[in-house]
């Protein structure tokens, strides 16, 4: 008989220990943007210990059977957060992580999500990034932020791989996904919800943060060109404000050309590639962070562009 | 031929495995602050003695890495003139990377190299040092030092495709000098390689193994068969490696770069010396 009422006893303190640890997991603030379209919109600053990495927009979308999420952010204590503020509004089943691209800001949270069956969806070369990368990621950012954050991340690759476009049924809705060539990364995924009109561009589409370049320069100038042909009413884009589409473009393929350009322009004169990080200047006052990535953007589009 | 380049590869070697080996699996620690020159002073330059050899070269870096794959660095003799003494070589050496040992520049005898500069990776906050061997058979050092990029920059390939599509694709450029290049004879020029580099630091997902390094490890630059610079590099130097340099030209007709890599592709060009092409 005691044994029985110390068993219930430890029970009961399990679940209530439990209770106490589901309440800490705060939500994520997330914000309704077209009917059941979900997105937190991403602090402008690079990932620190006391942003927790959450840098990025994330979001989510729910059907009437299931819920895709789209980038888990960047930290796995990020990524709880998005969970609890996703299961704070629905009970469905996680179906779906889609992850853009292979940046830390944007997968650092999947480990949240390695529960249920879900499935992580990315583009055909995410695997790859994520391999190449992903340890010198979490070496780094160890460094940055902490080891507290950073211990529980956990590469996950892709178990659901999009080579060109997939649609993925919710019940009731569909997103439409598609894999782009080198723009951003190698890796960029966009995802478009049909029903609201809503795509999710990931890092192909920055606004106020200064675009950031690590995959093809060239590349990324001529997928503007087939973004802007979406047919969508707003974007989500990887970094800034939600915003109408394809207005929203504007910022980002002046800032582009315009480095294009100026790269050009040194390479031509014979400068050396030290020099590199003068070009764009006339694009400085219009981004935030434009000291932390303009340089490195111009450095990376001067050694591709040299091969012209 | 092949036995001048023995006694470079088996430097090479040593100082890539040795050293990789040494520090590749022991990031912590380099995060901590653990220096690992005296170590790099042991196994790539047999600790001999080394000077200060802040008159005789130079070494320029950006303070901060700003792209982690694509780090430029330029080398410049400060040997007057006058200097009885000539630079033989100068040993490039990043010493927080998973292979330090970045470069070894040879330089030729009567082609007078004062400047060579080039683009490296970078892993972490570190030294950089550039060890210059003189005729008089002294070794002098300088140092610099170099933070981590930031973000999502990595020491990786940004377009893997492409590089692999470039792969042996050479270009050479001669660039217009100000001042008295033309009487005096110095040029300055740059030598392309298409390269994927690649570091063999990442791990195969399907069969766990380690994907095997595979970069250029020699290039030798010769005007007319005259040695101007020769290039035993290793996996800190960036894809599709790239010197541009000065050198005096002795009159030569043509430009010729022989280039290596570690599955024993020659990759070799010849253009008109004033000239520039691919």
């Amino acid at each position: 008989m005691t044994q029985w009422i110390i068993a219930i006893i430890m029970a009961w303190g399990a679940v209530a220990l439990g209770d106490v640890a589901q309440a800490e997991t705060r939500e994520l603030p997330v914000e309704e943007i077209a009917s059941g379209v979900f997105v937190h919109i991403g602090q402008t600053a690079l990932m620190t210990a006391e942003n927790e990495g959450a840098i990025a927009n994330v979001g989510f979308v729910i059907g009437s059977d299931a819920v895709a999420v789209i980038d888990t952010g960047g930290s796995v204590r990020e990524g709880r957060a998005l969970l609890a503020a996703i299961r704070a509004r629905s009970s469905k089943p996680i179906r779906y992580v889609i992850n853009t691209h292979a940046h830390p800001d944007h997968i650092f949270g999947n480990a949240a999500f390695q529960v249920d069956d879900a499935r992580f969806v990315g583009a055909k070369n995410l695997s790859r990034a994520i391999a190449v990368r992903g340890p010198h990621y979490i070496e780094a950012f160890r460094r940055l932020m902490g080891a507290e954050l950073i211990d529980e991340v956990r590469l996950v690759s892709p178990s659901l791989v999009v080579e060109d476009h997939l649609s993925l049924d919710l019940g009731g809705r569909t997103l439409t996904l598609k894999a782009w060539s080198t723009a951003h990364s190698d890796c960029d995924l966009t995802v478009t919800d049909d029903q609201s009109g809503t795509l999710f561009a990931g890092d192909l589409v920055f606004l106020r943060h200064i675009p950031v370049m690590d995959g093809s320069l060239r590349g990324w100038i001529a997928d503007i060109a087939a973004l802007a042909t979406i047919t969508a009413a707003r974007v989500v884009p990887g970094h800034g404000p939600v915003s109408p589409w394809p207005l929203a473009l504007t910022d980002e393929r002046r800032y582009l050309d315009t480095l294009a350009h100026d790269v050009r322009g040194l390479i031509k004169a014979g400068k050396p590639i030290a020099e590199a990080a003068g070009a764009a200047g006339s694009e400085r006052g219009k981004w935030e962070l434009f000291d932390d990535y303009n340089a490195r953007n111009a450095t990376a589009a001067f050694s591709e562009m040299e091969w012209e | 031929m092949i036995g001048l380049r023995l006694p470079s590869l088996s430097f090479l070697s040593a100082g890539l495995l040795g050293a990789s080996l040494a520090f590749c699996f022991a990031p912590a620690k380099a995060a901590e602050g653990y220096d690992p020159w005296p170590g790099l002073v042991q196994d790539v330059f047999n600790n001999k003695p080394m000077q200060d050899g802040a008159n005789v070269l130079s070494i320029e870096m950006p303070a901060r890495a700003e792209d982690a794959s694509v780090v430029p660095v330029t080398l410049r003799s400060k040997l007057s003139p006058a200097d009885e003494r000539r630079i033989k070589t100068i040993t490039l050496v990043i010493d927080q990377n998973p292979a330090p040992m970045a470069a070894k520049f040879t330089l030729g005898a009567d082609a007078n190299v004062t400047a060579i500069s080039t683009r490296v990776r970078v892993n972490n906050y570190t030294d950089v040092h550039a060890v210059a061997e003189l005729t008089d058979g002294q070794l002098y050092v300088i140092k610099t030092f170099v933070k981590a990029s930031g973000g999502c920059s990595a020491p990786a390939a940004k377009n893997p495709d492409e590089a692999k599509a470039r792969i042996g694709q050479m270009r050479y450029r001669q660039f217009t000098q100000a001042g008295d290049g033309a009487t005096s004879g110095i040029r300055e020029a740059q030598v392309m390689v298409g390269h994927p580099n690649n570091s063999g630091l990442q791990m195969d997902q399907l069969t766990q193994l380690y994907i095997p390094a595979f970069f250029v490890d020699q290039l030798t630059l010769s005007q007319d068969g005259s040695l101007v610079l020769s290039v035993e590099g290793g996996i800190s130097i960036s894809e599709d490696p790239n010197i541009r340099f000065t050198y005096v030209s002795n009159g030569a007709k043509h430009f010729r770069a022989e280039a290596r890599d570690t599955q024993g592709h020659v990759f070799e060009h010849e253009w008109p010396a004033e000239g520039s092409g691919t």
